[in-house]
């Protein structure tokens, strides 16, 4: 059997963990530079403000409705979610996180009842981190995830727990999910399973496995049958990032070369940084601008390109001087830069490096680098700066950002008593 | 999702990552050896005695005097949010809308929340009352 664990409404519920009084208001958070709803409490949901709406329509609603509005504090959230993890670990030998919210266990070998091994684990998470959770089980991944929406939708009835495990339950469950609400159907198969009267997972689950097969390929088959409770996922262990973006909306336009390129440098730095920390070089990076999308058309511009570099590298030195080269070749002095990007990509773990006869990474950098990592990591992040960036921290617009309660010893609760 | 219908072959490298450990006697020196090597032990690691459930354990700075002299402004407070409340122990409250310090005392249908500075008044809270016990708290770090 799998369970599938799910924070709900996790950032919000950060928000709520370190300020009790926001329990039963309706709570939002904002993306980077406070621009649109990330996340809403089921209060905000309520009073319909919907995913992704941008802020400042919204401000009337938020007073009107007495909403809290939160900038994105992630540095919060990041560590709540790694206590919530590292307790659920505790309850199998075997943990996929899928996310920064939700996680699959494996329940093979457990012999107690299920139901109140769901709500042991949820009470757990909430006395320990104020985190409320949902968590369904199955013995499918796929059914599992239904299991967790039927909890959440019903934490009276089922007390945040729901298990899947008679074929009475999996109908009776398959009947009442929506065909567009099927984990991995997406939205333009679900409106073609609609056109063919296909409505609910359970109409998909009665469907002919080969007609499945050839319309929506071995994926669909799959989904089919796990739905049919025949597991076809397996936890997937966890695996180092293929690719490490780093991009940002600035605060106001930029035209200046050397403006563009101190941003485009510092967020390689930080992907480079990135980047070590797991141990691996990179052999190609992109890098992207891009002008405001609410300029007139003669005034918007936008390009990217992919930058090779001459050998498999994690120096932040080697990496900028690739990046610069890429963005002199896509930048054009005419206009206002809103926004733009670093990805790197084409990993090579560290202990798998060729070498080339000619050209190699100075091999001076990565004691260099790992140097500064140390010190960074020791004094804050971006203490030790390359001359071209900034002398300033850049800040991002985050007005109404909550304290970093658990990862700053000058943010910590101040209480009065 | 693993899509292995277009791949013939999979390489994969070699796991270099572990090293071989090999028994290995470390420097060689004439002379007598020194008699401490054998008792080395790790240094001592605060985090490990005053933090016993990581998860769990969060911070808090001390504001105001209701306390003294258990607790003293500026006192960094260790809340280990695992334990149960008790009779006697020092608990983060929260009440109607703010966060206070106090030693609880429950009783039936009411809780005491019971200031070490006597100057304080004794707070009741009971149903009425917006009341949450935040966590209890375990440790107090004083710089003196």
């Amino acid at each position: 059997m799998f369970a599938l664990v799910d924070c709900n409404n996790f950032y919000a519920s950060c928000e709520r963990a370190f300020n009790p009084s926001l329990i039963g208001r309706p709570v939002v958070v904002l993306s980077n530079n406070d621009g649109c709803v990330i996340a809403r409490s089921n209060e905000a949901k309520e009073v319909s403000i919907s995913m992704g709406a941008p802020a400042y329509q919204y401000q009337y609603t938020f007073e009107q409705r007495g909403v809290a509005v939160f900038s994105a504090n992630f540095s919060l959230y990041g560590d709540m979610s790694h206590r919530v993890m590292n307790i659920l670990s505790g309850y199998s030998d075997e943990q996929e996180i899928y996310s920064i919210d939700e996680c699959f266990l494996n329940l093979a070998g457990i012999n107690e009842d299920l139901h109140d091994y769901g709500v042991k684990m949820r009470k757990h998470v909430l006395k320990w981190t104020g985190i409320p959770t949902s968590v369904g089980i199955a013995e499918t991944k796929t059914l599992a995830k239904l299991a967790n929406r039927i909890a959440k939708n019903f934490p009276e009835r089922t007390q945040g727990s729901y298990v899947i495990d008679t074929d009475e339950k999996r109908i009776k469950a398959l009947k009442w999910l929506p065909i567009e609400d099927v984990w991995g159907v997406g939205r333009r198969n679900a409106k073609k399973l609609k056109a063919i009267g296909v409505n609910t997972a359970y109409d998909f689950s009665q469907l002919d496995r080969g007609w499945v097969l050839r319309k929506m390929t071995i994926v669909g088959a799959r989904l089919l049958d796990e739905l049919n409770g025949i597991a076809c996922h397996e936890m997937e262990p966890v695996e180092s990032k293929q690719s490490i973006a780093t991009t940002r909306t600035f605060e106001r336009e930029y035209r200046l070369f050397e403006e563009v390129s101190e941003r485009i440098t510092t967020f390689t730095v930080i992907s480079a940084e990135k980047l070590r920390k797991q141990q691996t070089r990179c052999n190609s990076i992109i890098v992207f601008i891009e002008t405001s999308r609410f300029r007139e058309p003669d005034e918007k511009y936008s390009n990217s390109i992919v930058v090779k570099l001459p050998f498999a590298t994690s120096s932040t030195m080697e990496i900028v001087k690739g990046a610069i080269e890429g963005l002199k070749k896509i930048y054009k002095p005419e206009y206002q830069y809103k926004r733009a990007g670093v990805v790197l990509m084409d990993f090579v773990r560290e202990e798998n490096v060729q070498r080339s006869f000619f050209f190699n990474s100075n091999p001076k950098h990565a004691s260099l680098m790992s140097a500064v990592d140390d010190l960074n990591s020791k004094f804050g992040s971006q203490k030790i700066r390359l001359a071209v960036q900034d002398t300033k921290v850049w800040k991002m617009k985050q007005e109404r950002i909550s304290h970093r309660y658990t990862t700053d010893i000058n943010d910590i609760l101040d209480v009065n008593i | 999702m693993k899509e292995k219908v277009f791949r013939q072959i999979e390489i994969y490298p070699a796991d270099t990552s572990k090293m071989l450990e090999t028994p290995f006697i470390g420097d060689i020196k004439a002379g007598f050896p020194s008699p401490a090597e054998d008792f080395v032990a790790s240094a001592i690691d605060l985090n490990k005695v005053i933090v016993k459930h990581p998860s769990a354990t969060y911070f808090a700075r001390v504001n105001g005097m209701s306390m003294e002299t258990d607790l003293s402004e500026g006192d960094l407070l260790v809340i280990d949010k695992s334990l149960t409340p008790a009779d006697g122990k020092i608990a983060v409250c929260f009440v109607d809308g703010e966060f206070t310090v106090k030693r609880i005392k429950i009783e039936k249908d009411k809780c005491l929340l019971i200031p070490s500075n006597s100057d304080f008044p004794i707070i009741e809270v009971n149903e009425n009352n917006d009341f949450l016990i935040w966590g209890i708290v375990s440790y107090v770090i004083k710089k003196v």
